[in-house]
């Protein structure tokens, strides 16, 4: 303690205690405030690399190949970016359940951590679209309805349907349904164009105009069923239907009860 | 004479003094109707009929034909500031801020609807009991007319809001008429007053809706009915049942009831659906542009099955004389149609004539005991009801996780292979009724009392039928095929032999059926029981 006591005195002592508590303080921060962040540390990142390229050679290799370079039936995702995979495996289309003509939205095999892994290791192949932060997908502040749905009905309502709902294309293969998807997953679904799905850069469609385009869809999710029930806003199939089943049948009904009292 | 019989006999006395109403009332409220529920399927049509007026009149208070650009500032916020047509504009007004205005476009749409599949209901009682025979035949062609302009003003009305789906629809109506050849650009420039989709269609289509197609209706449902009045109703046959009488309730005070009764129930079946059920959301379509277009585009039910014909149509095109004809859009659109309305609108000359049968009739068929009948009418049937799924194609496939292509190729082959299949069925049923009406009336009606003999036998007890219930069944005429003389007297092939032929091949089918019981027969089992 002696010692000590005497090396506090020391001209130097100063100048040390503060570097010391600067490197303690950053140190500190820059651990705390990992945890939370998109930006990891080169060995953070690296070992989330690791856990995704483990995770890749478990689920996905079989397919998409060990280095993920495609192979016969699974194409090559080297340059398909995080937002890609953020998309697929977010949304449970992959891992696919079988080699239908398309893969379908299910309950997601992965867990966030697990699909951020995995995102972060085919990302790391070749740069490609990164999943869109929270930041850049503040709809509510940056969207226009209005617009949205004038940029829906030009350039999605032909696979997706006027309400979103989706629709019918070729040989068994779909547009799905909008409804209930998060907006993080529509927006990667734009710049990264799955399945049938054309990619609408953002020359083609700007990132403003993609919120646009989700705050319609949350719109519309959220409208109330005006006028009555729906019948699911697929368009005069469903309103035909009723007509012939329930409109009709009452009526012949009636008037069936109408003969037969006067008898 | 009680104060009131005396006030009620002097204001009759005023008005008969004034217009000799007295003598055609007593004549015409006395008048019988035979009744059976089916004869009130043409009354559903008559009263969403009355109520398409009423409540297309509402809409037109407030409906703006017009296709002036405006910006939207209305209430409905996805759709603000939005350039629409007035129209578009309009129709949006009358939805979200005219009181009760989405509830009257509602019932609108859904009587519509209802007065169309009325129509195509009564057309198949009228078709399938003969009700279509002489001397009706005029008010059958009447009838064929109204179901073809329905079509028309239902297709004219789902066009006039101007919202994305009635723009493609009139996109598809301006493609059907430029098919046709030589004329079809002349007169799409003609109809649109230059290039689609111009400033001119919503105005022009607004006054075919309300003024000339309601007018058309308005003449031929009062002479549809006049001459229901005049030939009087048909009737099914029973005991006191003939061609030369009608049995029945008397107009005053029990059809006057029972009609009068039956309209506001119509109206509150409308306005039921009108009330809980969405039609036409216009809002969600968004206004039309002729560069945007929506997955499941479909017109109403009507038209359903001509879109199917068109949808399952294969690319066939030919180019002549610096010329394209698209038979893939003339034979669905505008061909096929033609051959089936022409021949449903000649199909009692033609029966006539195949049969030979030119006698009046006013006593229904069971469409049991003309199978040949029945049998093309449901052929026809089930030609259009493979065109109208596959007009749903899209819908379907996504609904049943089936894919475009398997419905369109089950459409394109079934509907040449599925109509004849259904007639050679129907046929069958009908011969197998028949014996079914033959034993009924022989052996009687199966108790499922099984008695067993002293013999150790089983039998089950066969109880007779009323008399009342074998002569229905018994009534009808079964006429002998044709034999037209193919050679004259001296042997000598004469002119027309083919077509004698012809008709002799036809009679011959159309007369095919299981001989009905007959009095002797019924008395020689009778005796042997």
């Amino acid at each position: 303690m002696k010692r000590l006591s005497r090396l506090r005195r020391h001209r130097a002592a100063g100048p040390i205690l503060l570097i010391f508590a600067l490197f303690t303080i950053g140190t500190t921060f820059q651990v705390a405030s990992a945890v939370n962040s998109d930006t990891t540390t080169v060995a953070a990142r690296s070992a989330t690399i690791d856990e995704g390229k483990q995770l890749f050679l478990k689920g996905c290799s079989s397919c998409h190949g060990l280095n993920a370079e495609g192979g016969q039936i699974a194409p090559s995702l080297i340059g398909v970016g995080a937002a890609d995979v953020d998309f697929q495996v977010g949304t449970g289309r992959m891992p696919m359940a079988d080699m239908s003509v398309q893969a379908m939205r299910k309950k997601p095999v992965y867990n966030p951590e697990q699909v951020n892994a995995l995102a972060t290791y085919v990302a790391s192949l070749a740069p490609g679209p990164a999943v869109p932060t929270d930041a850049v997908l503040n709809y509510e502040r940056d969207g226009s309805v209005a617009q949205g749905g004038e940029l829906f009905r030009t350039n999605c309502a032909m696979c997706h349907n006027f309400a979103a709902q989706g629709g019918a294309l070729t040989q068994g293969k779909y547009a799905p349904t909008l409804m209930g998807v998060e907006p993080k997953q529509i927006y990667e679904a734009m710049i990264t164009g799955p399945q049938s799905m054309p990619v609408f850069s953002d020359k083609t469609i700007t990132p403003a105009e993609k919120l646009s385009i989700i705050k319609w869809i949350k719109s519309t999710e959220a409208e109330p069923q005006l006028g009555g029930t729906a019948l699911g806003r697929v368009g005069p199939v469903t309103e035909g239907l009723l007509v012939w089943t329930l409109g009709i049948g009452l009526l012949i009904g009636v008037a069936v009860w109408l003969a037969m009292k006067a008898r | 004479m009680t104060a009131r019989e005396r006030i009620a006999g002097n204001v009759a006395g005023y008005v008969d003094d004034r217009t000799g109403a007295a003598k055609w009332m007593k004549k015409n409220l006395t008048k019988v109707f035979p009744d059976h529920w089916s004869f009130l399927l043409g009354e559903i049509c008559l009263y969403s009929f009355i109520i398409l007026l009423l409540s297309g009149t509402f809409l037109t208070f407030w409906f703006d034909p017009s296709q002036r650009e405006v910006i939207y500032d209305g209430g409905y916020q996805p759709l603000s500031g939005l350039k629409m047509s007035a129209a578009y504009a309009s129709t949006l007004h009358i939805s979200f801020e005219v009181r009760g205005g989405l509830l009257m476009r509602q019932i609108h749409h859904w009587a519509a609807l209802i007065f169309m599949v009325g129509i195509v209901v009564h057309l198949l009682r009228v078709y399938f009991t003969g009700a279509f025979r002489k001397p009706r035949e005029f008010n059958w062609i009447i009838g064929v007319g109204l179901l073809t302009l329905g079509i028309v003003e239902g297709f004219l009305g789902y066009s006039l809001p101007d919202d994305l789906l009635s723009g493609t629809g009139i996109r598809i109506a301006e493609a059907i008429i430029q098919a046709l050849p030589l004329v079809g650009s002349y007169i799409a420039f003609f109809a649109f007053g230059g290039t689609f989709p111009g400033e001119a269609f919503i105005p022009r289509i607004y006054t075919v809706h309300v003024l000339l197609l309601p007018g058309i209706f308005l003449a031929l449902i009062t002479v549809h009915l006049m001459l229901v009045w005049y030939q009087k109703h048909t009737q099914f046959p029973g005991p006191g049942r003939t061609e030369k009488n009608v049995v029945g309730y008397p107009l005053m005070p029990v059809y006057m009831a029972k009609a009068g009764g039956f309209f506001f129930i119509v109206f509150g079946v409308t306005a039921f659906l009108g009330a809980v059920a969405s039609i036409n959301p216009i809002w969600l379509y968004g206004p039309y542009t002729p560069g945007q277009i929506s997955a499941g585009s479909q017109p109403d039910w009507y038209m359903g099955w001509l879109d199917g014909l068109v949808r399952m149509s294969p690319p066939l095109e030919t180019h002549a004389f610096g010329h394209t004809i698209s038979w893939n859009i003339l034979i669905p659109g505008l061909i096929l149609p033609g051959i089936m309305f022409t021949g449903l609108a000649l199909y009692p000359f033609i029966e006539s004539w195949a049969t030979g049968d030119k006698r009046e009739h006013h006593l229904l068929d069971r469409p049991r005991n003309t199978p040949n009948r029945t049998a093309i009418g449901v052929m026809a049937l089930t030609f259009t009801v493979v065109a109208l799924l596959n007009g749903g194609n899209d819908i379907i496939a996504t609904t049943f996780h089936l894919t475009i292509n398997q419905m369109m190729w089950f459409s394109r082959i079934g509907i040449v292979v599925l109509p004849p299949i259904a007639f050679v069925i129907t046929k069958r049923l009908c011969l197998s009724l028949q014996r079914a009406d033959r034993d009924l009336v022989l052996h009687g009606r199966e108790t499922g009392r099984l008695v067993r003999m002293p013999n150790g036998e089983f039998t089950e007890i066969h109880e007779p039928i009323s008399a009342e219930k074998a002569w229905t069944l018994t009534s009808h005429e079964q006429i002998a095929p044709l034999e037209l003389p193919l050679a004259d007297s001296a042997g000598v092939r004469r002119p027309g032999a083919l077509k004698n032929k012809l008709r002799n091949r036809i009679s011959r089918a159309t007369a095919v059926a299981v001989s009905k019981a007959t009095e002797t027969e019924r008395r020689e089992l009778e005796g042997h029981h």
